[in-house]
């Protein structure tokens, strides 16, 4: 069981029927994580980097639902797991953080409880024994006086200390794996720092397997080690952090580095992919990205785009993987992201 | 740890948001009113054996419709019972009916509506088809066919609020429901596998309940109107039990000579229906999410 992936999804599809036609939110993504890994899934908004993370839990927004493909964790598939097997492993296997701390904690409950709830749920622990749980994980979670806290509503913290409640209520039942959805989002700066290190320790302390979905590039360079670059519903690249940031073999993932703001070297403008992302009811043929890359050529524009294995650990979709390389030489993306 | 800053600044809103409903109910001044002007009816209510100066059924047909005066405070009725005796009492019938009429509609409409809100497809739809028939026919005359039918007495009358109204429940509840359920913390109970009974119970409806229950106040003056309506029209409680809208009905056959007969009852239900709103009004200030 340890050697093996935490976590595996393989060629998911998800399409939400709508009345202007089907949008195929997701189309044929495949990651795999290893245990105690921290993997990062990158891209735009509306590539389906979301939809990905809540098919996996199994909560698709309606009409959405999985038409294809096997999520399975510790080599069970939770694509065809009967409710009340969802259920347990949900919270209990694998738990969930969200952007935005305010919304995503019930406003009428008092944060203690809120974290005491499901260790009540899925461990049986007592009411006493839960509570004392809570406080020891608000501890854990560098909250001061939590027994004080422990007693406040949602609306009477700060952002960073909910979203610190966010992340005790994930680690609430010694999860596995740990979903985040841009967690450092709805943040100010200084306190999105302070977050990532602390889920850092954390997933070092309690070796939990860690999914970081963000459009934010610097988050994913401080904290995971292998990810996956999404567009238009398919994943484009795969490979570890340090490979992909310094010879990128996908153009979108090329143009991704190129528009993080350098702060050293000021510039009149900022770098963009022209463009705009494809309308996932009708999406492009052939590869997704052709309308908008630099590199195409005619043999873009037709036929299938499968990730292709370039070397141990590596993959792309790009049939030029060459071409960003070798652009990447002429003009380096910022070093350190 | 910089969290610090942030904290001293939280410390402050703490201590003075912590109790905001406790140490702000009394600035609110309807709901204080509210408070005083139910607390007096009902306590006089509760009181009526001990301060009622008569059997409130008692006759004295030597000293029939008197004056108000030392010995009868309001005056006797038509069959000489003592007016003052028959208002508490009365009051005691009017606020019990009042109050329990609206028990019953509340927590049917209030699962029902989480339900339809919740679930949604075909619950939904059987539940609001079946709301949407009720409230095709007017109000007062359903509850009054269906008194008809089953006859007169507090029991009948329960049945027939609770019939008719639970269908305003349901729609508010359902309505905040289908806000609710959208909100990220109902995604963040269920990513938690939490199971469905317990995120409606323990998260959604402590968050659309206040409406509820804000509207369950002015429920109350309606159902206390309907009785006395139902009681005028001698549909409700049966005499010789004294009740507000009996009273009125027997006293207005001696209008021309005795206003007071129908009018004190009268007040009583207009001051009562305005503590209740009252109080609707305050908590509806008091209870709105910050």
């Amino acid at each position: 069981m340890s050697d093996g992936p935490i976590l595996e999804v393989r060629d998911l599809r998800v399409e939400l029927p709508l009345s202007r036609g089907t949008v195929h939110a997701v189309d044929g993504a495949s990651i795999s994580v290893a245990p105690g890994q921290a993997f990062g899934l990158v891209g735009e908004s509306g590539c389906g980097k979301s939809m990905t993370l809540r098919a996996i839990m199994g909560l698709l927004p309606r009409p959405g639902h999985i038409v294809g493909g096997e999520v399975l964790f510790e080599g069970e598939d939770l694509v065809t797991a009967s409710p009340g097997r969802l259920r347990q492993i949900r919270g209990g296997s694998i738990a969930m953080i969200f952007q935005e701390p305010m919304t995503a904690l019930n406003p009428v409950m008092r944060v203690g409880d809120q974290i005491a709830e499901a260790p009540q749920v899925h461990l049986g622990l007592s009411r006493t024994s839960a509570r004392e749980r809570a406080l020891d994980l608000m501890r854990r979670v560098g909250i001061p006086d939590p027994v004080r806290r422990a007693r406040a509503y949602p609306h009477e913290l700060s952002g960073g200390l909910r979203q610190r409640i966010m992340i005790a209520i994930a680690l609430s039942c010694d999860p596995k794996l740990i979903l985040c959805d841009e967690p450092t989002t709805a943040l100010d700066v200084t306190i999105q720092d302070q977050i990532l290190k602390l889920l850092l320790n954390l997933r070092r302390e309690f070796g939990v397997s860690v999914v970081f979905v963000t459009h934010d590039l610097a988050v994913v360079a401080e904290t995971c080690e292998q990810l996956a670059v999404m567009y238009a519903g398919q994943i484009v690249e795969t490979g570890s952090v340090d490979e992909v940031f310094r010879a990128p073999r996908h153009p979108y993932t090329l143009g991704l580095l190129r528009s993080v703001p350098d702060f050293d070297s000021v510039q009149d403008s900022l770098a963009s992919i022209q463009g705009a992302p494809p309308d996932l009811v009708m999406p492009p043929p052939g590869c997704r990205f052709h309308p908008r890359c630099p590199f195409a050529q005619e043999d873009c524009i037709s036929g299938e785009f499968p990730l292709r294995p370039l070397s141990a650990g590596r993959a792309t979709a790009c049939i030029h993987p060459d071409a960003p390389a070798a652009d990447v030489e002429r003009m380096p993306v910022v070093a350190d992201v | 740890m910089s969290v610090a800053a942030a904290d001293a600044f939280v410390e402050a809103e703490l201590t003075e948001r912590r109790h905001g409903f406790r140490s702000r109910w009394y600035r609110t001044p309807a709901f204080v009113a509210g408070i005083v002007i139910v607390g007096t009816v009902l306590g006089l209510a509760i009181l009526a054996p001990v301060i009622a100066p008569y059997d409130p059924t008692k006759q004295d047909l030597q000293n029939i419709l008197q004056n108000p005066s030392g010995k009868h405070w309001l005056g006797t009725d038509q069959l000489g019972r003592d007016v003052w005796s028959r208002m508490l009492y009365a009051a005691r019938i009017d606020l019990r009916v009042g109050f329990l009429a609206v028990l019953l509609p509340f927590l049917i409409g209030t699962t029902l509506g989480a339900i339809a809100g919740y679930y949604g497809r075909f619950g939904d739809t059987i539940i609001s088809r079946l709301a949407e028939i009720v409230v095709a026919f007017p109000f007062y005359v359903l509850v009054i066919a269906m008194v008809f039918v089953l006859g007169p007495g507090t029991r009948n009358i329960y049945l027939a609020v609770t019939a008719v109204g639970w269908v305003s429940y349901m729609r508010i509840i359902r309505g905040e429901v289908l806000v609710q359920k959208r909100q990220e913390y109902t995604l963040a109970a269920q990513a938690a596998g939490l199971s469905n009974a317990r995120i409606i119970i323990r998260h959604l409806i402590p968050n659309v309940i206040t409406q509820a229950i804000v509207f369950a106040m002015s429920d109350i003056v309606l159902d206390i109107l309907l009785i006395v309506t139902l009681g005028y029209l001698g549909l409700g409680i049966q005499p010789p039990t004294p009740d507000w809208g009996t009273m009125i009905a027997d006293g207005q056959t001696f209008l021309t000579v005795k206003w007071q007969l129908s009018t004190i009852p009268g007040m009583a239900v207009v001051i009562t229906g305005l503590g209740l709103s009252l109080i609707g009004d305050g908590l509806a200030d008091l209870l709105r999410p910050e």
